[in-house]
């Protein structure tokens, strides 16, 4: 039964949508905003919200500094480098427990996702010691490998719901046709699970590049990411609030681009299965 | 060639035997249906000689090579699924090409015979389409293409036509019979509806929970079913069977006898009954008469239109040259 909705109320539920909506987002934009502003103007109080001298000063101040680009270059390996292994190895994974489940498929996918209620930090002992031990601190490739472990069930268990809706017919008849293991993955599954695949690549990605834990531990000066950018400006020398808020809309903007530019992959991901 | 040989193959989902020891042989260039009720093992028949399960026991020989561990895709069959199963994402082209390109085979040689199954199952105006954009009996045809152009060894067909309507599934019934008697090679098909069974096999395989209760040509089945199932199974409209007195009458526990053989008659006759519903074709009347002596309403077919109506007093009598006789045990009495 469609319910009617008079025009008083729409206009007022979208109201409240757009205010929900910016309260989320205000952290964001008052990040932004500060950016743009004297480091006097970013601490008044009251706080300024839009009329301010605006200034490019602290991105200047904030390039002078620090090289934001090799910073965002590690963060794009680090986050590239472990979303494509951990998306190599999550195909074949998915492929088996949603297309030749065993009686333990189910089990072994609750405990997968079970590793990632555990709390970081209890394992981050044993594994900056093992990092030492095979000197790979601050090694960009040691935390691809990390990194790449700790998102693995997400990916595992998003491409494992994907795969599920695909009709197990259609590899069973490219079975038929001559095609062994990898040219039925290669051919018909990937291709078919294309959406699928590209919103949890997505989706790891960001959670990759937003990854600060493992990265702050775990790197200093060659490997360190745009989060440890971001975290070199909350300084010793007294808070810079503007020139912080500068380092930080540099670090996010790369990730909120892509963000925008693929927001529809990215909800059609995160609420895949939700509506079956 | 493609003369499939099953010898005592037996397949068990864990504690239940779906299919117990088996025995079949399937000759070279022979139309072969599996018929039966629903779950009576006959998809699962089907897979095991594509490969796509893999038996519990016993061995599969296709062209007297032992088939039982080699994987579908060596197997040189090919098969039609219910659902078509195309692959969405490429062109009929592609689809169809799909097996030869997995084959190896060079791109030239590839477009021919695309090309020629094409032709065969009118589908060139089609070829780059996708699936999706294709109606029920053209994916059926782009399935069937895919099937031919790699000339296996013996087609398997799952229930190919039960996603069409009506009138298409008779059409493409024809254009199935026609491809065989064309390539005259193996084909298994697999159905749950006799019509289908007795119109195209040259030798139905009758399945009930997994065995095999009877097998022979269409007529055979149809003269001689070994049992009450078979002759229950087969035929439209099915058989009508009788117990009681009136089968101790012919020294059997049940009788069987066609709608198509019974005579009717205002006068006189063995069984007397009063008619009730009927169902018009045209070509032929269905009459169910409830008769004395006998519980169930008997069905009886007379050809064209004839002027009887509800509630009409009738006399019926069996062509005792029809009529099938079985035991306590269900089996056919000589």
């Amino acid at each position: 039964m469609a319910r009617a909705v008079t025009t008083q109320r729409k206009a007022l539920n979208t109201a409240l949508a757009w205010l929900v909506g910016l309260v989320i987002f205000f952290p964001i934009l008052w990040t932004i905003l500060t950016s743009f502003k004297t480091e006097a103007e970013a601490i008044a109080n009251p706080p300024i919200i839009l009329f301010f001298d605006w200034t490019l000063e602290n991105y200047g101040v904030v390039q002078e500094r620090s090289n934001y680009v090799r910073f965002l270059w590690n963060s794009v390996i680090i986050a590239g480098g472990s979303t494509l292994l951990g998306i190599l190895i999550a195909i074949p994974a998915a492929w088996s427990m949603a297309f030749v489940p065993s009686r333990r498929t189910k089990d072994i996918l609750l405990w997968m996702l079970s590793t990632k209620m555990l709390p970081a930090v209890g394992v981050l002992y044993p594994i900056y010691l093992l990092c030492i031990q095979l000197g790979v601190l601050d090694n960009r490739i040691a935390l691809v490998v990390i990194l790449m472990l700790i998102n693995l069930p997400i990916i595992v268990w998003m491409l494992y719901t994907y795969f599920k809706e695909i009709p197990g017919e259609i590899l069973e008849a490219a079975r038929m046709d001559g095609a062994g293991l990898k040219e039925e993955l290669l051919y018909v599954l990937t291709p078919m699970a294309v959406p699928g695949i590209a919103s949890t690549i997505l989706l790891n990605f960001i959670l990759a590049w937003n990854e600060a834990f493992w990265t702050l531990n775990l790197t200093s000066v060659d490997a360190a990411p745009l989060t440890a950018f971001i975290a070199s400006y909350s300084s010793p020398e007294g808070l810079f609030f503007a020139k912080l808020s500068a380092a930080s809309t540099m670090a996010i903007a790369p990730i909120l681009i892509l963000g925008w530019f693929s927001q529809k992959q990215l909800v059609r991901g995160l609420t895949f299965g939700a509506v079956k | 060639m493609g003369r499939i040989t099953l010898d005592k193959v037996r397949k068990a989902f864990g504690e239940v035997e779906v299919i117990p020891p088996l025995d079949l042989t399937i000759e070279d260039g022979e139309f072969v249906v599996f018929v039966g009720p629903s779950g009576c093992g006959k998809s699962t028949l089907l897979r095991l000689i594509a490969g796509l399960e893999d038996v519990s026991g016993g061995e599969i020989r296709i062209d007297g090579q032992d088939a039982t561990m080699v994987p579908p895709a060596k197997r040189g069959l090919a098969m039609v699924f219910q659902s078509y199963a195309l692959y969405p994402h490429m062109s009929v082209r592609k689809n169809i090409a799909f097996p030869l390109r997995m084959a190896g085979m060079d791109a030239a040689e590839q477009e021919r015979r695309v090309k020629s199954a094409a032709d065969v199952l009118n589908l060139t105006d089609y070829l780059d389409r996708r699936p999706g954009q294709l109606s029920g009996g053209q994916r059926q045809r782009v399935a069937i293409g895919r099937a031919i152009v790699r000339e296996p060894a013996a087609f398997l067909f799952d229930e190919p036509l039960s996603n069409l309507d009506a009138a298409l599934r008779v059409g493409m019934r024809l254009e199935i019979s026609e491809l065989h008697k064309r390539l005259n090679t193996t084909m298994i098909y697999v159905t749950h509806d006799q019509v289908e069974a007795m119109t195209m096999a040259d030798k139905i395989v009758v399945l009930r929970a997994g065995h095999i209760e009877q097998v022979g040509s269409p007529l055979e089945l149809y003269r001689t079913p070994r049992n009450l199932f078979v002759a229950g199974f087969i035929g439209s409209p099915k058989m009508n069977l009788i117990g009681g007195a009136v089968a101790s009458a012919h020294d059997a526990a049940t009788i069987g006898i066609r709608p198509e053989h019974i005579r009717v008659s205002d006068e006189a006759g063995d069984w007397t009954g009063t008619v009730g519903v009927s169902e018009h074709l045209g070509s032929d009347t269905f009459f169910h008469v409830n008769c004395e002596g006998i519980p169930d309403p008997l069905t009886v077919r007379v050809g064209g239109e004839v002027d009887l109506h509800y509630g009409d007093r009738i006399h019926l009598s069996p062509d005792p040259e029809h009529l099938h006789r079985f035991d306590a045990e269900g089996l056919r009495l000589p």
